[in-house]
């Protein structure tokens, strides 16, 4: 039954999906079989969309692909497809990998369609014929369980799906015309994906010592190359600090940056916000040093250690010095 | 050009949240403030008026609550805002996100501004739609978690981090816009300003004075139904260590390193 398919965005950038929405197909596929459907995926872009790319999907689980030519990376052209497919196709639900796209559109997806919308779902279910999502609240102190009256809308937390290669060979294209919304086409990209910052590589790096907001100021992060320097890390940064121009982009962890698994991850003046935890909540031994013992960090790090960075950095790096020099 | 700020009382950061198991809903009691995000959102429309580019009339922050709410619109109030409205209706009470949206929407509509602004998340329910939502219902260009905004005659160009690096879109007006905390530093109010907000004009709506039809608001209108709470798998705590002698804070965790061969 068409309203068992379920439809999933994939969003791409220069030739290639993202990998949250690879991971959110593959999820799609595996609840539009539980559900007795298929995974049906829309795509919105221009001519690099080729039959190649789009088709590609299939490897995880896409039977169909329907592909949307309109202008890329803005939300509310991607609602109005979305709209369109599931009216004419009687979709039930809609699902979204983790990321600021998906949030932005599932949410006006969920206002046209008068539907339920969950955002930050952690795992899906199907449970009596119907979606279920999971979703943790309150500072992931506690999970709740979304149902839907009639359509729902549900939004991944980033890396919650997990990518995975079904083996299926190329999907089916179907080209969509879609007629955008006035308001939808009010909105124009001028750049996109502008880099800030010097291009430095924390995805390779087994140690990372990663500074946030209680660094005080961009200087901060002196000490934390030199800590770096010592133990044969890199050196990463939170979200706020980035978009304060403290440090590079390419540096930044969490929800609109990179997310990373190392042995160890220091995190030095950090919170510990969820949009940051999605990023290296993977990492092997997470130490936390902050002056808040009440901050959010302390509940997932192995080691916290309550005190002043700036006392404590340097001489844990003195420290490290010795003991290697030794 | 009008320009309405969305603002949202929230639980007091240093206040354990819980969610009442009889109804699935945040319990809301306890200490209240405007929500950290908000502020930004009442900076940036002062810095619009301020700035010169355009003429702003009028600066209305708007709410959506209990009674108690009144007074994060007295603190948007004197903050910069000029005048408030507060949307508060028993039917009202359980609104899911789409439902909010909706009756927030409804209310900006009698208003007709030229731009809204809210903060991008809430500091209690964690979530980022508000304004998508809003916006599509008020059928106007929306974008979310925008850091920088310079505002010109009918049209606005914001930056804000997306998922491959800093994007920069022109959005025509009216628009619906989200704001993040770099955005701006928001001013402390003046101890004349917070006397006097309580003065300043504040209109109470209910639903049918903006024409929210009652059957898409509340528990019954919400599409979708939470429950079934449960505590996330136990994660073994970690070790906490109180820096006091600095010195032996660093020998101890050296030691917890050289344990894991991490030296």
């Amino acid at each position: 039954m068409a309203q068992n398919d379920i439809l999933v965005y994939a969003l791409h950038y220069e030739g290639e999906f993202n990998k949250n929405s690879l991971g959110a197909v593959s999820e799609g596929a595996r609840v539009a079989g539980e559900l007795g459907g298929e995974c049906h995926v829309l795509v919105l872009g221009g001519d690099d969309l080729s039959d190649d790319l789009a088709g590609s999907l299939g490897a995880h689980g896409a039977a169909k692909v329907l592909r949307v030519k309109g202008p890329e990376g803005l939300a509310q052209p991607v609602v109005d497809g979305m709209a369109q497919v599931m009216d004419a196709g009687g979709h039930r639900y809609a699902l979204f990998g983790g990321g600021l796209l998906g949030f932005e559109i599932g949410a006006g997806l969920a206002a046209r369609l008068n539907a339920g919308v969950t955002m930050e779902v952690t795992a899906v279910r199907v449970e009596g014929g119907e979606l279920l999502a999971e979703r943790p609240i309150l500072g992931d102190s506690s999970i709740s369980t979304s149902r839907y009256r009639e359509r729902g809308i549900v939004i991944g937390r980033l890396n919650a799906f997990e990518l995975r290669a079904v083996g299926g060979g190329a999907a089916a294209i179907e080209d969509v015309d879609v007629e955008f919304s006035p308001w939808s086409t009010q909105a124009t990209m001028v750049t996109r994906g502008e880099q800030r910052g010097a291009d430095v590589n924390i995805e390779d790096a087994d140690i990372l010592i990663a500074g946030g907001r209680g660094l005080g100021k961009a200087e901060g992060f002196e000490a934390l190359e030199e800590l770096a320097g010592a133990l044969g890390g890199a050196v990463a940064a939170t979200r706020a600090v980035v978009d304060a121009g403290w440090y590079p982009y390419a540096a930044q962890i969490g929800q609109t940056g990179k997310t990373v698994a190392p042995k160890l991850y220091l995190a030095a003046g950090i919170s510990g916000a969820i949009q940051h935890k999605v990023g290296m909540q993977s990492s092997e031994n997470i130490v936390a040093i902050n002056k808040d013992s009440n901050a959010p960090i302390f509940e997932f790090s192995d080691l916290g250690i309550v005190g002043d960075l700036n006392k404590i950095v340097p001489k844990l790096t003195e420290a490290v010095k010795a003991r290697k020099g030794g | 050009m009008k320009i309405c700020v969305l603002v949202k009382e929230v639980p007091d950061a240093a206040v354990q949240k819980r969610i009442d198991p009889s109804t699935g809903r945040m319990d809301r009691g306890g200490e209240k403030n405007l929500n950290p995000y908000d502020t930004h959102a009442i900076e940036a429309a002062m810095q619009v008026r301020e700035g010169g580019a355009v003429e702003v009339d009028e600066i209305v922050a708007v709410t959506m609550g209990p009674s108690s709410a009144v007074r994060a619109l007295h603190k948007a109030v004197s903050l910069g805002a000029d005048r408030s409205v507060h949307l508060s209706d028993d039917a009202l009470a359980g609104s899911d996100v789409a439902a909010t949206g909706y009756a927030l929407a409804k209310t900006l509509e009698r208003e007709s501004p030229d731009l809204v602004l809210l903060g991008q998340q809430s500091d209690d329910g964690e979530c980022y739609t508000i304004g998508a939502v809003v916006a599509d219902h008020l059928k106007m260009p929306s974008l979310t978690q925008v850091i920088k905004m310079d505002v010109a005659e009918g049209k606005l160009t914001c930056e804000r981090q997306a998922e491959y690096g800093y994007d920069t879109v022109e959005v025509a007006l009216p628009a619906v816009i989200s704001v993040g905390d770099a955005i701006n530093e928001p001013r402390y109010p003046s101890l004349k300003a917070i006397m006097g907000a309580k003065k300043k004009q504040l209109d109470a709506v209910a639903i049918g004075d903006v024409g929210i039809e009652a059957g898409r608001v509340g528990e019954e209108g919400s599409r979708v139904v939470c429950g079934e709470f449960k505590s996330p798998p136990e994660k073994a705590g970690g070790t906490i260590i109180e820096d006091e002698d600095t010195n032996e804070t660093v020998e101890k965790i050296l030691a917890w390193l050289d344990e894991r061969k991490l030296i």
